[in-house]
């Protein structure tokens, strides 16, 4: 086995935390332009048109 | 001002100053906004990007997506040398300073909570990979198989040897995960990448994230370094260390079927309508080294 130390971030792992992490704020009544759920879906899209067989990264919105 | 209030992260005030030269999303330098002893951590990004119809097409672009999620992390790794920051989900955007005031109002003691849980800690990636050897574990097939029968036999030979490395992987992982948790104040698992994704070889296994006290990360790190020759075929892949991004809450869809409902269209016309006139040139450098 080998442990590799990436130097470089690589964007899946980013996405992994920038998309699923990160405290969310949807609470702001001002303006919602950027609603979590945006990015949610968009990601999805995204994934899902690179590999239908993906299952969707987000627990479904209750 | 035209545009839009990004916010990165929150902090507690820190008093080192952030590197000069320090680009945010769309190359803008990122601004200390502090309210009731707290810091949003802000930069300016243009309306034609993220109001909500921009975005939604944006996010599709995978080189808008990259560039931006790098630039964001570029500013949260910058903020991690000065101090503990709270990263926020990307894309978390306001009208103008005065929305980001309120949003600290009316969060400010969940926001100290969180910061004092996290305060000193970083997060560290452990992936586990199942590697792909070509056929090698399986004996080499005879040039051509004598029988049908024979034939059956050689793919349930080597079925059973791939449900016997799976199994093996996953043991290895979850033993390893034991070991890890014992050096980590929490963990996250994530969902495995997908190979296509990521571009990673091998099958991933398991995709964890360990919140670790500074001062244990030496030791975290020398445990996975140890594990280097326990497993033949399985390979560990350790990133980080992160801000604490995956630690952030247990908030995995928190109000999202409600603010589903209420978002839509409602600031879309506003937004749309309040255009600016350039987009700020999107070469943003890769500042997410790593560090």
């Amino acid at each position: 086995m080998t442990v590799v130390e990436r130097r470089e971030v690589a964007l899946v792992d980013l996405l992994d935390r920038l998309l699923a992490g990160g405290v969310v704020i949807t609470g702001d009544i001002t303006l919602r332009i950027a609603d979590v759920d945006l990015v949610r879906i968009d990601l999805n899209a995204l994934i899902s048109s690179v590999n239908q067989q993906v299952p969707s990264p987000f627990e479904e919105p209750a | 001002m035209t545009g839009l209030r990004y916010v990165y992260a929150v902090c507690r005030p820190f008093g080192t100053p952030l590197q000069a030269q320090l680009t945010g999303i769309g190359g803008a330098p990122p601004a200390l906004l502090h309210h009731h002893g707290l810091v949003a951590v802000v930069s300016t990004v243009p309306a034609a990007d993220f109001s909500e119809e921009a975005l939604k097409a944006r996010l599709e672009d995978l080189d808008w997506l990259a560039a931006t999620a790098r630039a964001h992390e570029g500013v949260i790794d910058a903020l991690t040398t000065v101090t503990t920051p709270l990263p926020l989900r990307l894309a978390t955007v306001f009208r103008d300073d005065s929305a980001v005031r309120m949003m600290i109002e009316a969060r400010e003691d969940h926001f100290r909570q969180l910061l004092d849980r996290l305060g000193g800690r970083v997060e560290w990636g452990v992936k586990v990979y199942l590697e792909a050897e070509p056929a090698e574990a399986t004996p080499a097939p005879a040039a051509k198989p004598a029988s049908g029968r024979d034939y059956l036999r050689s793919r349930r030979a080597q079925s059973h040897a791939l449900e016997e490395k799976w199994q093996r992987a996953e043991q290895f992982a979850r033993s390893l995960h034991e070991r890890l948790t014992e050096r980590a104040e929490d963990f996250r698992m994530h969902r495995p990448q997908n190979a296509e994704l990521s571009g990673a070889a091998g099958r991933n296994v398991m995709n964890a994230a360990y919140l670790v006290p500074r001062k244990r990360s030496e030791e975290f790190v020398e445990l996975v370094d140890r594990t280097k020759d326990e497993a033949p075929g399985i390979r560990v892949e350790l990133t980080g260390p992160w801000a604490a991004y995956s630690f952030t809450g247990e908030t995995a869809g928190e109000t999202a079927g409600e603010a589903a409902g209420e978002a839509a269209g409602e600031t879309a016309g506003k937004a749309a309508g309040e255009t600016v006139g350039e987009t700020a040139g999107a070469t943003v450098e890769n500042a997410g080294e790593g560090r």
